[in-house]
């Protein structure tokens, strides 16, 4: 048992080992772009963060190597360079590919259910709780027990009218 | 609520449940809604890869509905819809513009010269520039223009035969009727 134990232990290391240097492989992969103002380098890591690569869907344009990602992480630079906003470039970027393509939707009237439904869902099972728990409360358990004591006592004396006397 | 119904909800529930989920199967995630349907298609001016003197822009075709599908010799799913834009540049006159997408011009001459050429225009976009303007992101991608110069339908990946027959070729059959009758 202790052995398995240890074997598994092992395991677990190596396969995190490995894990992490695959990942460090995977970022080597990505460019390091560096501007002459510091500032346009922070602001270049956090807009390629947050825009959705369109190819590997579940990854950003920084995590992506794909030929896209590539070409819209060059258009970033370009337009930071150029002096764009950042809410200037994610207008760029999703006038072109659509909401898809941020990975914090805007809050509109069509993505409400989006972001106010886990809330308003959370706000209706505490309220169906809520009554739940108040409904159970409601009835005396104490008058409950008198009143069905009341009809099985009845029950028992009828039932109990025609037999003799135990006494 | 009645005790009926106590032991019901869970079911409700699951199948609430299940018909979503069910609907969520039936999409395609990788089918994006374009941002540009309904909006003007965007504007280039592109040197063209058989008629290298002259210069392709959208507002030549003002006035006219046509197709612009994005290519390269490179994709693998445009060889899969190529005999299906062969066929409609035999059978139709709709105008086919081909935007040549990254592509090495000498590679796209031979791979047309192998496959058949049903463009009538192809504007070359080597830097994939005005394929970030049309929100590309996967080629092969079909686009219909309408004659104000309005992007009217978008088809991600290879061409199908339904998606040609049900949504491509009605677009242009409902707009040509629409000429006979001005």
């Amino acid at each position: 048992m202790m052995i398995l134990a240890h074997g598994r232990r092992v395991f677990a290391i190596v396969a995190v080992a490995a894990a992490l240097a695959l990942g460090s492989t995977a970022n080597a992969a990505i460019e390091d772009r560096v501007f002459d103002d510091p500032s346009l380098t922070d602001r270049y890591q956090d807009l390629i963060a947050e825009l959705r690569c369109l190819v590997c869907q579940n990854q950003n344009l920084a995590d992506s190597d794909a030929e896209l990602a590539r070409d819209l992480r060059d258009k970033t630079a370009e337009m930071l360079i150029a002096g764009k906003t950042n809410k200037e470039i994610l207008s760029y970027m999703s006038d072109r590919y659509g909401d898809f393509v941020l990975y914090r939707p805007p809050v509109r009237s069509d993505t409400a259910l989006l972001w106010f439904g886990p809330i308003i869902l959370l706000l209706l099972v505490l309220i169906f709780v809520y009554r739940h728990v108040r409904s159970k409360q409601s009835i005396n358990p104490a008058q409950v027990e008198n009143e069905s004591d009341h009809a099985e006592r009845e029950r028992v004396r009828a039932l109990l009218k025609d037999t003799p006397n135990l006494d | 609520m009645s005790n009926k119904m106590k032991y019901l909800a869970p079911l409700f529930v699951f199948l609430g449940i299940a018909v979503f989920l069910g609907i969520g199967l039936t999409l395609n995630p990788t089918e994006l809604p374009s941002a540009l349907i309904n909006k003007p298609a965007p504007t280039f001016q592109l040197a063209q890869l058989k008629n290298e003197n002259q210069d392709f822009s959208p507002q030549d075709l003002l006035g006219q509905r046509w197709l612009l599908n994005v290519w390269a010799s490179w994709c693998v799913g445009c060889r899969v819809e190529h005999p299906l834009l062969n066929q409609m540049a035999q059978q139709t006159n709709i105008i086919m513009v081909g935007l040549n997408y990254k592509d090495d011009p000498t590679a796209a001459k031979k791979w047309l010269a192998q496959r058949g050429d049903p463009y009538s225009i192809i504007p070359m976009d080597i830097s994939g520039d005005v394929g970030i303007d049309y929100g590309v992101y996967g080629v092969p991608e079909t686009f219909v223009i309408d004659e104000q110069g309005v992007v009217i339908y978008k088809h991600t990946g290879p061409l199908t035969v339904t998606a040609m027959e049900t949504k491509l070729l009605p677009l242009f059959t409902e707009s040509a009727s629409q000429q006979a009758l001005n």
